[in-house]
This record gives C-alpha cells, structure tokens and sequence, in this order.
C-alpha cells in the first residue's frame, strides 16, 4: 500500500510526524501497513466487522426505538502511543485520581478546601451531582472514585490535555478489551516482534478492587454487576463485565434488603451481597432517597450503604467530581491536597458561573466550545465556529438563564489517526480514554479507548454521534531511546 | 443462581427447541406435499393445528396453504410461535444472560437470530424453503453442542436442559397427535406414509426402524411415547428433566420437597408404569379414551408441571419469606 498519498493536513498525526515519518513506536507498525498489497486493507477491514456483528458486540442508542442495538464502528488501523510518553501520562492519571479523591472526601466531611478558600462555596453546593444524603459518609477503605475513565486529547501543539473527568459510571473499557481481541482474531501477524502491553487482566484487577472495597466484616466478599437492563446503551458493558469477573449480573429487581443488608433472589432463596458494581445513576439507585420514580434501583440500598453494610462501587456522590466547573479547579484541587502541579494540564476553561469570566464567554461565543456542566455522552454541546447564529442566541439565553450550568473552552485542533476509508487511509480525529482502579493501589489499564469521529472532519467521538473505535497500543521501542515528550505551548 | 437468569435460561432453551421443532415439521410436510397422496389444504391446515395456533391463523389468514402456512410459521412477527420470533425472544433472553453463557453459545444464538432475521427480510421472494429449515435445525443442534460442550453443567445448564426436554416432550406429543389433525379422517391412522411423516417430525424414523423395521400405528407411539433411550422421545425427555431438577432441588427421585418435584415426578411415573393398549386406545378393559384423549390428558399434566416449575423458581417471592443461605 502507498503511503505517500496520506496528508497530515496540519494536524498533529498520531502515527506521522510532518515529514510523514512514522512516530517513535509505529516504526514496525508503518512497515507492515506500507507491506498491504492491494485490496488487502479494505478485505481485513470487512472480516473484523463481520466479526463484531457475530460476537454481537453493540449499544443501544437512546431515543431510538427499544432495544435498537448497534454495532459501534471499529476502525483497523490502530493508535500507538509510545511507552515513555505512557508513563507520564500514568503517573499524571494517578496524580490526579488520588487528588480527586481526596476532594470528593473533603466536600462530604471537613470542607476544608472550601474554608480555605481554594474553590469557592458555591462550586459545591450547587452541583447538579452533590448529593446531600452522602455528606459524613466515608465509604470502606476510604475510597470514592474506585473506577473513572478520564477523557485526554492531544492538540495541535502536540501536548495531552485532559478534556473531562468521568468519575460516576464511565463506560468503554470492554470495547478496549474485545477490540484488541478482534484485532488478534483477524490481524496476528501485526503484533509479531511488537512489544504492546496487554490490556486483557483488566477484569481480573477489576474485581481485585471490588473485593478489597468490601465491607471489612465480609471475609469471602459476594460481588454484583447492578445494571438497569437490556435496554441501557452499556449494557453490553455489564454483562461482559460481569462474565469476564465470574460473578452476578443483577437488575434493581433481583437485590432486595432486608434488615438494612442487601441480598439477592436466587433459585434457593436470599443470597447476602457484599460489594455492588452499579451501573446506575445515583439518581436511580434507590427511590427511598433519590428519584422516587426510579423502577430500576433498589429501596432501601442507601440505608444499607450507610449501615456499612455494603460498598457501593463508584461510592453515590462522586458525580460532584465529575462536573466540568470543578474541572477547571482539579489544578488547584492537586496543588492543595497533594503540594504538587498537574502533570496532565487541564484544557483552559472559562467558568461561566465566575462573573468575569462569564462576560468573556458570551463575548467570545462564537469562538468557543460551550459545554453543559453536567452532561455526559456529549449532548447538549455547542461548537460555536460551526452554530449557526440561531444556535448561539439560544445558547446565550440557556448560558444568561443557568451561568452556574456552563463552561466554555476555545476549539481544539484534535490531533488525528489514519483510519480506513475504502482501501486507503485518511487523518480523522481522535480522543483517548484511559482507565483508571482505585483500590489497594491506584492501577491504569495501558492505553484504554481511542474514540474515533468517522466523519471527515467531524470533531465528534461519541458512539452515539457517529463515532467508532479504535484499539489503542502502548508500543515498548527495542532500543529504549526516550525524547521528550511535548508540552504544552503557552 | 438468580431467579430471573434461571428462568431465561429455561426459556431460551425452550425457544430454541420449539424452533427446531417447527422447521422440521415443515420439512416433514414439504415432503408429504410433494407425495401427493394428501390434498394440499387438509395437509397444510393440520401442520397449522399440530402447534395449537389454528384459530390465529384462520382469523388472519383463512384457507391454508404452503406459502401461507410456511410464512406464518417460519417468519409471521405477529405468530409468537414462528421461528422467527422464538429466536428473536430466545437471542432476547440470551443477551439477559449474557454474563452466564459461554461466548461459544452466545455467538451461535446470535448468527442463528442474525440469518433469520435477514432471511425474513427477503421473505417475498423466498425461493426454496428448505435450505432455510435445515439451517434452523443445524443452528439449534450447535447450540445445543455448544451448551453440552461449552458450559459447565451447572444449576443453569440443568435448567438449560429441563427447558429444551420439556419443550421436546411437549412437540413430540403434538406430532404424535396427527389423527386428530386429519379431523379423524377415515383410515388416516392406518396409513404407514403418516406414521413414517410423524417419526421424521421427531427425526426418529431411522432409530425406529432399528428398533421395529416396519412402520405401524401401534409401534410409532410406543417408540415416541414409551422409548428409554431414544432422546426425542417422551419418556427419555422426562426422565432427563426430570434428573435435571433433582440436581437443581437437591431431592431424590421417589420423594418431593417441591411441587415443581411433585408434578413432574407424577407425570414421569405414569410413563414408567404405561400400557400401550391403553395409550392407543385399544384396551378392552377400562374406558378406552384414545390416542387423541389420550395426548390431552398428558399435555394438560405437563402445563401443570411448566406452571409448578414457575412457582418453585421463578416467581418472585416477597422480601423475608425465604431463609437465607451460604
């Protein structure tokens, strides 16, 4: 295959550098793309997505009709990360998370941070994902954020960014998992002689934390997947997750408590539960607290949480980590707590609800991201180069009614990935999502999620905006030469 | 193993032999059609009333024939018992489970749905039906290898394997019922051709001939009823049910501590003290009810065992009436 034709076009390439060199760490990989006959790349391509649709890998797409499923695009060609920049981007991940941490038990105990000023009081107290009932809880083991999927970026600049914190229920990690088992089924020969660190202890770490977390008087931990059923986008996720783990999948309906203990229905009757991966909202986890409407979680779970009688995995009120206002204080959050900067440098936010900065942004609207504080998944995301003025009257009216609800950030130049279109290759853009346990110690899974936009030129990665996947490698070079890694352009 | 994973278990596996069962009905009866000893309508109509759903099908559809019949069976989204939607809720209940089965099982539910799926999307202009039903019969007989070879046989496979014996037990009767369908048509029952049709419905025909050589009434149900050894057969699928939950309940078999137990027990121990004149209605002594009341009486007994197997495991029973174990 000709790789001569392929074009940067000016963005920061993941795989070529401006002279269309290949990146410390794709050498080999270039090698063998450049080695394709004819027609061969488009062929491997068709035989992985034959091979998704009959592992029956997919997620269901909201506001579609039920149970709608997809199967979430794969794109062959695969995004190396070099193993020396990985480890500046695993210990600033690990940076981070501690640091996190350490605030979410902060805001629900002491608040100190807030009584010495560091964020103000405000930022807390009206997140949409504060949740009161948590405040004086401190979950087993100390531990709130016991699994985030924090989202990076590379920018034109060519530095990681972090975009977002995902601290409640992020999901993907499974698609890492069967995408490199695809990428094994239908292109061995890649990995021969490549040094790429496996992913595939995942679930086994996994479920070393969950049983860490357990409450301290269970010795042999019972340990569940919650999920909210079939119908939910991720379910897919829970379930392979749970198979991977060899323990229960579980819907609401399956747990009740009884005497402030969690227990399961089984054929012979209740069965005790220890540790529960839910992947519910806080919200939906228990009606006796939360939504009331909610049919999907369990009544009486908090009570049984707050007992200590069981762990909840992420704990209920980590959300409040996760809300893009806080997100532009995580710098001072790490400099307070720990005494150290960010080594993984925050996009620049504008806080919409800081007066000052407010003004900035509706001056600068059209030049902005503006994002809801509170969304996930994508949605409710205006990019202002590309709204129309329609778009950006009413995002001003939504920003002026609810400033507390919006941060803005200036457009990134999303750095690109050489993706299959046909039999030849084009630059599409890409993020990362690593994956981040919290529990005896903190572990990140090698590399994580590529999200891919598949459409030219889209800047949009999520699976539910036309977005796909690539599988993500951390390459060890043979020679072990190490140049530095870029940071930031200031 | 949770309630709600147990009962999709059983009934993914019911659907998956309840499709199995439809198809090679269809194939037995294509190749009845092309004998041409039976007129099409009478032929087609009683396959319809074999599976119970006649009156469905008078109403929507009025006269039978084969392409009606063939899509109402094979394909009809509105028919709960087509195979297409016995796999589609089979895949629906395996996706449930997803986290119990093996992903060898799971990948043959799902390329089974998948070619159904586009196989009734082109529907209209289906040529020959017949390399349809033998994939449907290949697909259920992978899964089924898979479920044997690939899972651990454990509480969930025994109640994997009670789903698709009962079922089995249930489809073997239906088909065994074939006078009944031909509206007691005078010398229906006397016909070798029929007999031999059923036994291939039940893929028995060549262990029969092993057994009996020559196709007779008499011998076609005492094989299909009665055989301890043949796996289609009635008794054998009860029997194996039956071993099936004991291992689930833990009980012996002569005892119960379930009514799921007692039921099924009963039903078996009919089997295992069965007269064949008294099946098909031959016997002098007592009342002769015929083959006909015969399989009534029996299909009416094994609801109850389904109905008694649902409350002993599935139905959710309120917080605190159960003890708790291990």
């Amino acid at each position: 295959m000709d790789l001569r034709s392929y074009a940067t076009d000016g963005f920061w390439d993941e795989l070529f550098d401006e002279s269309l060199l290949p990146r410390p760490g794709a050498e080999q990989l270039v090698r063998r793309l450049a080695a394709f006959s004819h027609g061969e790349l488009a062929a491997r391509q068709r035989a992985a997505d034959k091979s998704l649709l009959t592992m029956g890998i997919t997620f269901n797409v909201y506001g579609h009709e039920a149970g709608t499923e997809k199967i979430w695009p794969f794109d062959i060609v695969p995004r190396v990360i070099d193993a020396h920049e990985w480890t500046t981007i695993e210990r600033g991940l690990k940076q981070r998370i501690h640091a996190l941490n350490l605030f979410i038990d902060d805001v629900y105990n002491q608040r100190r941070i807030v009584k010495d000023g560091v964020v103000p009081d405000w930022l807390v107290d009206s997140g949409k994902c504060f949740r009161g009932p948590c405040a004086g809880l401190t979950p087993p083991r100390g531990v709130w954020c016991h699994i985030t999927g924090t989202d990076l970026v590379r920018g034109g600049d060519g530095c990681m960014y972090v975009l977002e914190d995902n601290l409640r229920t992020p999901s993907g990690v499974s698609y890492v998992l069967e995408n490199r088992e695809v990428m094994k089924r239908t292109f061995p020969q890649l990995f021969e002689g490549l040094r790429v660190r496996p992913v595939e202890n995942y679930p086994e770490k996994l479920l070393a934390m969950l049983e860490y977390v357990a409450p301290p008087q269970s010795r042999d931990p019972t340990v569940v997947v919650l999920t909210p059923g079939i119908y939910n986008s991720a379910y897919f996720e829970h379930s392979f997750l749970a198979r991977q783990m060899g323990v229960e999948l579980v819907q609401g309906s399956d747990l009740v408590v009884v005497d402030r203990k969690v227990f399961m229905r089984t054929t012979r009757g209740l069965e005790r539960v220890d540790v529960i991966y839910r992947r519910i909202d806080d919200d939906f986890l228990d009606p006796q607290v939360f939504r009331a409407d909610s049919v999907v979680g369990v009544p009486g779970l908090m009570d049984a949480y707050r007992a200590g009688n069981v762990a909840l995995v992420n704990a209920p009120g980590t959300g409040i980590a996760d809300d893009k206002a806080v997100y532009a204080y995580v710098p001072q959050i790490i400099r307070y707590y720990l005494g150290e900067d960010a080594i993984l440098p925050n996009v620049p936010t504008f806080v919409c609800g800081e007066p000052d900065q407010c003004q900035h942004v509706l001056s600068k609207l059209d030049q902005l991201v503006i994002k809801p504080a509170n969304e996930s998944g994508g949605y409710g995301i205006v990019l202002g180069p590309r709204a129309t003025r329609q778009q950006l009257d009413d995002c001003r009216d939504r920003i002026k009614a609810n400033p507390r609800n919006f941060v803005a950030q200036p457009m990134l130049a999303l750095s690109r990935v050489p993706t299959v279109v046909g039999d030849s290759l084009e630059g599409r853009h890409v993020d990362l999502r690593p994956f981040i346990l919290y529990g005896e110690e903190i572990f990140v899974l090698p590399g994580g999620l590529t999200r891919v936009a598949l459409v030219k030129g889209s800047l949009v990665v999520n699976s539910s905006q036309g977005g796909g996947s690539k599988d993500t490698w951390v390459v060890q070079r043979p020679n072990g030469d190490s140049p530095a890694a870029p940071t930031p352009s200031r | 193993m949770l309630s709600r994973v147990a009962d999709s278990v059983f009934w993914m596996n019911r659907q998956i032999e309840r499709a199995e069962n439809v198809a090679r009905a269809i194939e037995t009866t294509l190749g009845l059609a092309l004998e041409g000893t039976i007129e099409p309508g009478r032929l087609w109509n009683a396959l319809v009333c074999a599976f119970g759903d006649q009156s469905d099908f008078w109403a929507r559809h009025g006269l039978a024939d084969q392409a009606r019949v063939f899509d109402f069976l094979a394909f009809d989204p509105a028919n709960p018992n087509s195979i297409y939607c016995c796999l589609q809720a089979a895949r629906e209940n395996a996706r449930t489970v997803r986290d119990m089965i093996s992903s060898p099982m799971w990948e043959e539910i799902n390329k089974c749905y998948l070619s159904v799926r586009g196989a009734s999307a082109a529907r209209a202009d289906f040529a020959d039906p017949r390399e349809f039903i033998d994939e449907i019969q290949r697909a259920s007989q992978l899964i089924t290898g898979a479920t044997d070879g690939t899972m651990s046989h454990g509480e969930a496979w025994h109640f994997a394997r009670m789903g698709r014996l009962l079922e089995r037990a249930d489809k073997t009767s239906r088909f065994l019922d074939v006078e009944h369908f031909f509206g007691g048509e005078e010398g229906a029952g006397r016909d070798p051709v029929r007999w031999s049709s059923v036994l291939e419905s039940a893929s028995a025909l060549e262990m029969y001939r092993k057994q009996y050589g020559a196709v007779s009434r008499k011998d076609t149900v005492r094989f299909l009823v009665l055989d301890r050894a043949f796996p289609r057969a009635m008794h054998f699928c009860l029997v194996k049910a039956e071993e099936s939950l004991l291992v689930i309940t833990g009980g012996t078999k002569g005892t119960h501590s379930t009514p799921a137990e007692r039921h099924l027990g009963r039903l078996r121990a009919t089997l295992d003290y069965a007269d064949i004149d008294e099946i098909v209605g031959d016997s002098q002594a007592g009342v002769p009810r015929g083959l006909h009341g015969w399989i009534d009486a029996f299909q009416t007994r094994l609801n109850a065992a389904n109905d008694a197997i649902h409350t002993t495991f599935f139905a959710l029973r309120p917080a605190g009436t159960v003890a708790e174990v291990g």
